[in-house]
């Protein structure tokens, strides 16, 4: 069973962002990026079930600016065994994103997509659901359990009210919750091997998807901040503000 | 402009969730109708057609509609989808998984979790754990969107009489079956509606130790949430998280114990209208959001709290 993992590289999830002075977007030059950390998620959970044997290969796919290499060369020290770089300098939105990864999926043929349910940048939680969509394939968002079988999937799925169970039939596309499992460490020995693994370039014209967003950015800004608060003594100066000065007990 | 809002409902009553969305449909502007998708949940959209400035009921009915299965509401909501020029539900975990299902079908970019309204194709959200705010101007015939719920006050659940429109549901697409469904019970108020919030986070040291948070939340008529370290070390079950990739909540008061304060818990209570912390290290990040903070150990400080409350109780 072939399984294609989707990578977003993304500022890394410690920097504190900030908005550009002109608002068109938040500073990423010299800041330290990483892999989305729902991604590696899902291809922890790729590389497990290949230890398990119910995997056979592992294709990461990235889609974006030449430097997601890294992020893919990362994929494949985890475990990949092959990557594909989409690469553009342009702006991907969603569903230009699952457009891109529709194209590979069907050339590649996996019976399971594995992603992140939603990327720490742009906060979207979408491209799982709308891949699914455009292949016409099961879809499990928010994976915390995924129980492989012959020709479906039993997934636990993280929502608002607890745990739901699914079954989905294969293919499928699940996306990752952050209780799924805990992401090995990349080793040095991995890092080199890694340089050695097949990786292929491609880009949105070659697969014939049109990206143009769909949305535009018309300004960013920094929300309005708190206005500092003080320290009390003890319980029972709190309820006293509470009660007298905040009003809310 | 016609607005459909798929209704978030548990086939007997809507949840509130429904009635925030509603509000945004009103601020979007035009006639708004409510899609009411399950099995036997008849009285769900009678009480859909109760909901404030609603024009109109949609109830599909059939078992494959049932437990949320995305696949077949996805089919559903297409099916409807050319009366209307926005389609909207809550960014809850229903919405955030049918949604963009329906949105990539109709070749729509969808718009996540929009905070405000600044005209019929230009929107509000939160991105980067809600360190920014992008004002976003759709350029798709139909805009489709999930609506932070936090972002808008909910409509009245009474006042209005929409006619309920019986509609037929797409076949069972056969892609996804529903097999169960863990319900962590609970005799407190639902998290992300609730007036106010008491949560825990690592340094509660255990579940166990959330027993010393029940009182309080008790007193003040809070529900109970967490960190995500506090969910990952199994001290409290998943549906707590707090945070970007968890709830988002915005209650009047926000208790926040032993919890250091990361941007991604921040990103889920940061407008809360009061926040209190409690954390032992001074220095915690927590307290550059808190209005009120106290330094010192929450075993020692929650029972006196608890205490503190009673005795005022008690004078009133
Ligand atoms: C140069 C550039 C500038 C941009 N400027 C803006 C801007 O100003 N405003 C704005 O709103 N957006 C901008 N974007 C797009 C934005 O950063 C997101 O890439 C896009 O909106 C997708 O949203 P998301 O990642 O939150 O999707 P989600 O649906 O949250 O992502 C979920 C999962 O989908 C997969 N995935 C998503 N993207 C990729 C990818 N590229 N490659 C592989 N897998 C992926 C991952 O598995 C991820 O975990 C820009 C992008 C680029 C490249
Ligand atoms: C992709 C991603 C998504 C994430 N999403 C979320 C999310 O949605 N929600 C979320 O909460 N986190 C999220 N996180 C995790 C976040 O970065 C932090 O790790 C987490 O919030 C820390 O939880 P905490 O504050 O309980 O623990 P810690 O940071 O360990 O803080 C514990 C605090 O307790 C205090 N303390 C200890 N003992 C006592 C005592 N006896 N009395 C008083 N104070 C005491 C300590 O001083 C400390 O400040 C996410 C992280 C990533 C990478």
């Amino acid at each position: 069973m072939k399984v294609l993992v989707a990578v977003k590289r993304v500022v890394d999830f410690n920097v504190k962002v900030r908005v550009k002075a002109d608002g068109s977007g938040v500073e990423t030059a010299n800041v330290k990026m990483s892999m989305n950390p729902f991604d590696e998620i899902a291809l922890e959970e790729a590389v497990r079930l290949k230890e398990a044997g119910a995997a056979s290969e592992i294709v990461a796919v990235s889609c974006g600016v030449a430097a997601c290499q890294e992020t893919l060369r990362t994929a494949l020290a985890i475990g990949a065994d092959r990557a594909i770089l989409v690469q553009t300098d342009a702006e991907l939105q969603p569903l230009a994103v699952a457009k891109l990864l529709k194209s590979i999926a069907l050339k590649e043929a996996p019976r399971l997509v594995i992603m992140g349910k939603q990327a720490i940048d742009d906060d979207s939680n979408q491209t799982g659901q709308m891949l699914a969509a455009l292949l016409g394939w099961s879809q499990a968002t928010f994976a915390s359990k995924v129980k492989m079988d012959k020709d479906s999937a039993e997934v636990t799925r993280e929502v608002d009210g607890g745990l739901d169970t699914i079954s989905v039939r294969l293919p499928a596309v699940v996306t990752t919750d952050l209780r799924l499992n805990e992401p090995r460490y990349v080793t040095l020995p991995n890092i080199m091997k890694a340089k050695k693994k097949p990786f292929e370039t491609l880009t949105p014209e070659a697969l014939g998807v049109d990206v143009k967003p769909r949305l535009a950015t018309l300004k960013v800004v920094e929300p309005a901040k708190r206005k500092a608060g003080i320290k009390v003594a003890d319980a029972r100066a709190l309820v006293d503000k509470l009660r007298n000065e905040a009003k809310v007990i | 402009m016609t607005i459909l809002v798929l209704a978030e409902h548990d086939n007997k009553s809507v949840r509130k969730a429904t009635l925030n969305t509603v509000a945004a449909a009103q601020k979007i502007g035009g006639g708004i109708h409510v899609l009411v998708a399950g099995h036997d949940c008849a009285a769900a959209a009678k009480a859909a057609a109760q909901i404030a400035g609603v024009a109109k009921v949609l109830h599909a009915d059939a078992p494959q509609l049932d437990d949320e299965i995305a696949e077949n509401v996805a089919a559903l909501i297409v099916s409807l989808a050319k009366g209307y020029t926005h389609i909207l539900a809550p960014a809850t975990s229903n919405g955030k998984n049918v949604l963009p299902r329906a949105a990539a079908l109709l070749d729509c970019q969808q718009i996540s979790d929009i905070v405000s309204i600044e005209g019929p194709d230009t929107f509000v959200r939160p991105i980067y754990a809600g360190n920014a705010l992008a004002t976003v101007k759709s350029s798709d015939p139909i805009r489709v969107i999930t609506v932070r719920t936090t972002g808008f006050d909910a409509v009245a659940a009474a006042g209005g009489s929409a006619a309920v429109e019986t509609i037929a549901a797409p076949a069972d697409s056969g892609l996804s079956k529903f097999v169960g469904r863990e319900v962590a019970r609970s005799e407190r108020p639902e998290l992300t509606s609730a007036r106010a919030v008491v949560s825990g986070g690592r340094g509660m040291g255990s579940g166990e130790n959330f027993k010393i948070l029940e009182p309080l939340a008790d007193r003040l008529k809070a529900a109970m949430g967490a960190s995500r370290a506090a969910v990952d070390a199994g001290f409290v079950p998943n549906d707590w998280q707090v945070g970007q990739t968890g709830k988002i909540v915005a209650p009047e008061l926000y208790v926040a114990v032993g919890i250091s304060g990361a941007i991604q818990h921040l990103a889920g209570m940061k407008d809360s209208r009061v926040i209190v912390a409690i954390n032992k290290d001074e220095e915690a990040p927590i307290f550059q959001v808190a209005d009120y903070g106290i330094v010192g150990d929450l075993f020692q400080i929650v029972p006196t709290l608890v205490e503190e409350l009673k005795e005022q109780e008690l004078k009133k």
